[in-house]
């Protein structure tokens, strides 16, 4: 019995192992110079260059074609990953509300008209998507980049479980009182709703965050482009020089993968949540 | 449905107005789009385009080249699927067996998740590149010579290795969630009744986590066809003449470098049957699960 738990930690070990020591080492090498790195390979040790390189990164223009910061690439992505979350929160709980709370004649038909985005993933029509885009002259602003990836009901489908689980009686005891429709949604369902928002939020914003098909056709424009969007333009611009800048590649991808893993350790038992109730 | 409900003349419409909205502009304008266009060969030049009624599809169809991309296609998405969703259920059963650090596993494990595709495909290409690349370098201490993008097999490693690494959290969530819902008495019934740890997996914990996993198998599919576009453009780095590629890649290509927009289109329409199909199967399991649930 004991020998097989030994065997079971062994496993998890080289399976924390497996999952840590890339982004560890990515880490650390980011904290070295260029030339350490292209000549010595990945470090697993702290180097002194830590606080220019990201200094570097963060404020200096360029990089790329001179246009953009990565202070600038962080805000964007900021934008993307809670524009998004708060879209898509908004948008469907508002949707869900209509469809359980309420019996109007177009109901099913909008029901199913919701349901059907969900066989569709935006990756399979994403030059149609484009071409719509460009006729609504939205390529290249916020609202190009964010509201097309609204189109999809998952949100809806998860709020709709959700408040079809909400007692009958409150609604009854609300009517009572006299409350309205309105009143109802605002000051009963949507205090009731916080903790579900939360979960999603957290799924939405990661989801938002990591956005990358999307915002690399959408976005030309360097001033928008968000730190995911432009880990291809590293990757182009450290392919042509005589010493890659590893380390500004490498810092990139960290300040990148921070914010929404941040997110995930320190609200995990949401995001659990979120994730494994709202997906099925 | 509720039992008590409103009823307003214009209230619902109202709000589901901004949800019907977007679907409408960003959803179905765009898919019958893809449908019409895939119909029609645009002139490169753009002066309008002719209706060649499903010679598109004939084309794609009868293309070598694209029915290389499929049979790639199927095999890495049936690698990073079987791969990840094995590896996931592996750590997740031996988390859910520890006592001790159970829930710091679980932390480390997990937050991989958070890692944006592209991104893990930049840093697996730190790992795979030719100076400073590691795991090339452990290749070479076995004789084998890697190089990724030159090499179309070796590409092919490195996008899979990249992709289940990423995948892998995932399921381990997925799978851990499953098997802490089991009930206990079930499991203790089991235990009494057999002593073999394996036995005991292979004819009470796995068909109970059987639901999970065939959800989870859709899901992966859906991230080894759609969702690994990041990593495969990073690693490709649009230079696709020797490289692998999946099918949606391909859509890419053709779109938007090549403004094949027709043939692109044809090509949107068969990954989207290709859904719709996985999708339907996916409801009728859910539904019947619910029945039994």
């Amino acid at each position: 019995m004991n020998r097989l738990r030994i065997l079971d930690h062994v496993i998890l070990l080289i399976g924390v192992f497996v999952m840590l020591a890339p982004v560890v080492l990515a880490f650390t090498t980011s904290s070295h110079d260029a030339t350490t790195i292209h000549t010595q390979g990945l470090q697993f040790g702290w180097g002194g260059h830590f606080a220019e390189t990201y200094e570097e990164v963060l404020t200096k223009k360029g990089g790329f074609t001179g246009e953009i910061t990565g202070a600038r690439m962080v805000l964007n992505s900021l934008i993307l990953g809670i524009g998004f979350a708060v879209g898509k929160i908004v948008l469907s709980m508002m949707a869900a509300y209509a469809i359980v709370y309420f019996r109007f004649r177009l109901g099913t038909l909008f029901f199913w008209m919701i349901f059907t985005t969900l066989l569709l993933p935006l990756e399979v029509r994403i030059l149609p998507s484009y071409a719509v885009m460009t006729q609504l002259g939205l390529t290249n602003t916020y609202t190009g980049l964010i509201v097309p990836l609204l189109a999809s009901a998952t949100g809806t489908f998860f709020f709709r479980q959700y408040f079809r689980a909400v007692p009958e009686e409150i609604l009854e005891a609300a009517r009572i009182d006299g409350a309205g429709a309105w009143k109802f949604f605002i000051d009963i369902l949507v205090p009731l709703s916080r903790p579900m928002m939360a979960a999603i939020f957290i799924i939405m914003f990661v989801y938002g965050w990591n956005q990358y098909l999307w915002p690399t056709l959408i976005t030309t424009d360097e001033s928008l482009f968000t730190l995911v969007r432009g880990i291809k333009q590293i990757l182009l611009v450290w392919i042509g020089s005589q010493i890659p800048d590893y380390n500004q590649a490498f810092a990139l991808a960290i300040l990148a993968m921070l914010p929404p893993v941040l997110v995930v350790i320190v609200f995990q038992r949401w995001f659990i949540k979120g994730l494994t109730e709202s997906d099925k | 449905m509720k039992r008590v409900q409103f009823s307003s003349r214009w209230l619902p419409y109202a709000f589901l107005a901004p949800q019907m909205a977007i679907i409408f502009v960003f959803f179905y304008w765009p898919s019958a789009q893809a449908v019409q266009s895939s119909l029609y060969l645009e002139d490169p030049f753009g002066f309008g385009s002719t209706f060649v009624g499903l010679d598109n599809y004939a084309d794609i169809l009868s293309s070598r080249e694209y029915l290389g991309i499929a049979k790639f296609t199927l095999v890495f998405t049936v690698l990073v699927t079987g791969l990840s969703l094995g590896l996931g259920l592996l750590l997740a059963v031996k988390a859910d067996a520890v006592l001790r650090g159970a829930h710091a596993y679980k932390t480390l494990l997990i937050w991989v998740y958070a890692v944006a595709p592209p991104v893990a495909g930049l840093i697996g290409m730190m790992f795979f590149d030719q100076h400073i690349g590691p795991l090339v370098r452990l290749a070479g201490v076995f004789g084998w010579d890697m190089k990724v993008g030159l090499d179309y097999t070796d590409t092919a490693v490195a996008m899979i290795t990249v992709s289940v690494w990423k995948q892998i959290p995932y399921n381990f969530i997925f799978f851990l969630s499953g098997l802490q819902s089991l009930p206990a008495s079930v499991r203790e019934a089991a235990f009494i009744d057999c002593r073999s740890g394996a036995r005991r997996f292979a004819t009470v914990t796995l068909p109970l986590l059987a639901p999970t996993a065939f959800f989870l198998l859709i899901m992966n599919m859906t991230y080894a066809l759609f969702e690994t576009f990041g990593v495969i453009d990073v690693i490709v780095k649009d230079k696709a003449a020797n490289n692998p590629i999946t099918l949606v890649y391909k859509v890419y290509m053709d779109g938007f470098r090549g403004n094949d927009l027709g043939g692109s289109s044809a090509q949107s329409v068969i990954l989207m049957l290709i859904v719709f199909v996985l999708t339907i199967f996916q409801f009728r399991f859910i539904e019947r699960r619910v029945h039994y649930g």
